[in-house]
């Protein structure tokens, strides 16, 4: 074949049910104890640190980490089933996902070791919170575009410039963020930028944050203005930042988030239409389970691969592309529908609260981490195409 | 083609590379090529996969039969091996011995209904049969006043009205009147139609996953040889991105017909866990279908429109094969109808359990 794909019949071993049931009951008493309300899909966003400080405190954060840095050695298929579990019952993950899911691995590989011992504990205690330095005013997926400079000085560097965009700055603790510490070259236009680990006390750098159409305002501008960063923040080769990022993306692109962001809509739909929905209503449900099964036993796939050692950056990136293309839709599914549904029955008064919220998150699920366009380039790289 | 570790299938895939290459088959008016393909099947034991030694069959295991039809679905062949596999299996649920040489199923549908009348004989009527008119004989899953049971009937016993599927292969419409069995023997406890429709409709999505692997290697092929506007088609991106788009409905074709599969392999009864895993891929299969083959065809243009080109003999196919055993539309009801008895909050736990 000239595109070999793979996606093995992988299971979740029997240990990660035990856990499973583990983390349900422990989401079940945070909700009795008024943490966060299960049927809010804004609970995700929500930031609460006490909650975060018990997850990690049942280690559930740094989950495969080494135990020198706070970690549990545990599996990438058993954090798969944390991450499943918390996502569906729309727990407040916010404070430690991104750490736990990108900026824990980055450092574990990158930074130096009194970095590590330092960061990476308090990362799985639950306490800190990382936010992600991409894209710029004039450079969003043409991520070497960025022009954002890190100017060699005494110990370290100054930066300059703007970060956009950026979730949970204003309430994050570091920045990983890619800085320009030397222009493009003729030969390879990706060369020049460099990795810093950015703590956000640091003077001379302003958040600004930016209104979103949903009301809410959790990305934000991130200015620098001379903001000085230490010699030991620089995470891997200088002006080789483009070498570090490709490996982790195969982690971060094909996760349970990856397909139920909006799998709320679907849970309240199936309440809506009832016990015995008609042919319409049925087949749209079956449908839409079916579509919801195979997307999961393809996610499930890709962890097990990794987990195995493999590198399946074409699958973990069909993922990413079938899941957010699905997940945009779903809102716009249910609301077909849920078309017919009893106006006076209150079993769809949940869907009509959350539904237009779904409807709102929707267009920025094929763009956050990666555009369907991106996606399908690297696709097409994979296939030979390009 | 992708090589295969295990013995059987990796067999099966020998006898299709070497008798039954789609060019060589396109170009074949007279269907020169299905009796040494047939030939060669049957000595290597693969159209009774299902059956073991001594009921006459070769013994593999069900994860290899599953594998012969993944690789049945790559070259799109059309010889009734999924549907004497098939027959073989349900004869074997009731040990009854399989002949030798093709045979398919009836029903092929879920409405279709064949009854056992107190005298021992079974009358009604089964549409969509395939390869009805090619086979010798056909096992029957039939109801009557104490269950289900399984026969195996003589072929000329029965009146059979000759169709065609999409793609040109026999597709029939099969009449039992008063038709004394060969054998027959009640089902076990458990079996029933619903049984037989998933097992043909995993049949049937591991034949589609196959064909759309196969779509996606031609149709990434021809892009990177066809020049327009003087340079390879595979350079425009929207072409790209439709190429994608197809291994991306490859993907999901794969992974639900394979996970299926796995699940009846590894299943003691055709329990929830299969109901959902074997709608899911044929539902899913079915649908990557529809999206995969339109993009197959735009991908080549007109001459993917003709009958010279081999591409039809695999969307054809993977379109035709949606309709046997179900549906899409027919397992997305029932389907939907036991997600929402079991009730909204029992979904997730239903998901997260496969």
């Amino acid at each position: 074949m000239t595109a070999a794909l793979r996606f093995d019949p992988i299971r979740l071993p029997a240990e990660c049910e035990v856990l499973r049931k583990e983390v349900r009951a422990f989401l079940a008493e945070e909700v009795a104890r008024g943490t966060f309300d299960p049927h809010s899909p804004q609970g995700g966003d929500i930031d609460v640190p006490g909650f975060s400080k018990r997850v990690g405190e049942r280690g559930w954060i740094g989950m495969t980490w080494p135990r020198k840095y706070g970690g549990h050695e545990r599996s990438f298929l058993e954090r798969y089933v944390v991450t499943e579990e918390m996502r569906v019952a729309n727990a407040p993950t916010r404070r430690f996902f991104v750490a736990d899911r990108q900026s824990g691995p980055v450092l574990l590989k990158y930074a130096p070791e009194h970095i590590k011992m330092d960061i990476l504990p308090r990362i799985c205690r639950g306490e800190v919170c990382f936010s992600i330095g991409m894209s710029e005013p004039n450079s969003g997926s043409d991520l070497f575009a960025a022009k954002t400079k890190a100017t060699k000085t005494d110990g370290g560097y100054l930066i300059n410039g703007t970060k956009i965009w950026t979730s949970a700055a204003h309430v994050a603790n570091y920045m990983l963020a890619i800085f320009r510490t030397s222009p493009p070259t003729k030969e390879n236009r990706r060369h020049g930028l460099t990795q810093f680990l950015v703590d956000m006390k640091t003077p001379g750098i302003k958040v600004n944050p930016i209104g979103q159409l949903t009301g809410k305002a959790d990305f934000n501008e991130v200015v620098f203005t001379d903001a000085f960063v230490p010699d030991d923040h620089a995470l891997g080769e200088i002006d080789g930042a483009w070498k570090q990022a490709t490996s982790e993306l195969a982690y971060e692109r094909s996760g349970p988030e990856r397909f139920l962001e909006t799998y709320y809509v679907l849970t309240e739909l199936v309440r809506a239409l009832g016990e015995a929905p008609d042919t319409r209503g049925a087949e749209g449900i079956g449908r839409l389970v079916a579509q919801l099964h195979t997307m999961r036993r393809m996610s499930v796939s890709v962890a097990g691969m990794l987990h195995a050692g493999k590198e399946p950056v074409v699958e973990a990136s069909i993922v990413k592309d079938i899941g957010t293309v699905w997940e945009q839709q779903l809102p716009q599914r249910v609301r077909d529908l849920a078309a017919f549904v009893e106006p006076d029955a209150s079993n769809h008064e949940i869907l009509d609260t959350v539904l237009p919220f779904a409807m709102k998150v929707a267009p920025k699920l094929t763009i956050q981490g990666g555009t369907t366009e991106v996606l399908r380039g690297i696709i097409a790289r994979g296939l030979g195409l390009r | 083609m992708a090589e295969s570790e295990n013995i059987v299938v990796a067999t099966a895939e020998k006898i299709f590379a070497d008798l039954a290459d789609a060019q060589t088959i396109n170009r074949d008016k007279n269907g020169a090529w299905k009796a040494p393909l047939w030939q060669a099947l049957t000595e290597a034991g693969l159209p009774l996969s299902w059956v073991s030694e001594d009921c006459g069959g070769s013994g593999a295991s069900l994860a290899e039969g599953f594998g012969v039809l993944g690789a049945a679905g790559r070259f799109a062949i059309a010889v009734p091996l999924a549907e004497t596999m098939l027959a073989g299996w349900l004869l074997a649920q009731a040990r009854i011995s399989s002949p030798e040489a093709e045979m398919t199923v009836a029903p092929a549908g879920p409405k279709d209904r064949i009854t056992l009348h107190a005298d021992g004989s079974l009358s009604g009527r089964a549409r969509g049969v395939p390869f009805a008119k090619a086979a010798k004989h056909i096992a029957v899953l039939a109801s009557g006043s104490g269950g289900f049971s399984i026969a195996l009937v003589d072929a000329v016993k029965v009146r059979i009205e000759a169709g065609l599927n999409l793609a040109g292969d026999d597709s029939d419409a099969v009449s039992f009147d008063h038709v004394q069995p060969v054998a027959i023997k009640p089902a076990p406890k458990g079996f029933d139609q619903t049984t037989l429709m998933l097992m043909g409709g995993v049949a049937r999505s591991l034949q589609i996953a196959g064909a759309m692997e196969s779509m996606l290697d031609i149709s990434v092929r021809y892009s990177n040889e066809r020049v327009a506007f003087e340079k390879k088609i595979s350079k425009f991106q929207a072409v790209q991105h439709n190429l994608a788009r197809l291994a991306g409905e490859t993907a999901a074709a794969m992974t639900a017909a394979s996970s299926a599969a796995d699940t009846i392999a590894n299943a003691a009864s055709f329990d929830d866990a299969v109901f959902l895993e074997a709608t899911a891929a044929k539902i899913r299969c079915a649908e990557a279908a529809e999206k995969g083959a339109a993009i197959a065809h735009q991908v080549h243009g007109a001459i993917g429109y003709t009958l010279e080109h081999i591409l039809h003999r695999f969307t054809m196919r993977a379109l035709a094969w949606r309709d046997d055993f179900g549906s899409e539309s027919y397992w997305a009801v029932e389907l939907g109808k036991r997600v929402a008895a079991r009730g909204a909050d029992e979904l997730w736990p239903l998901v997260a359990s496969r």
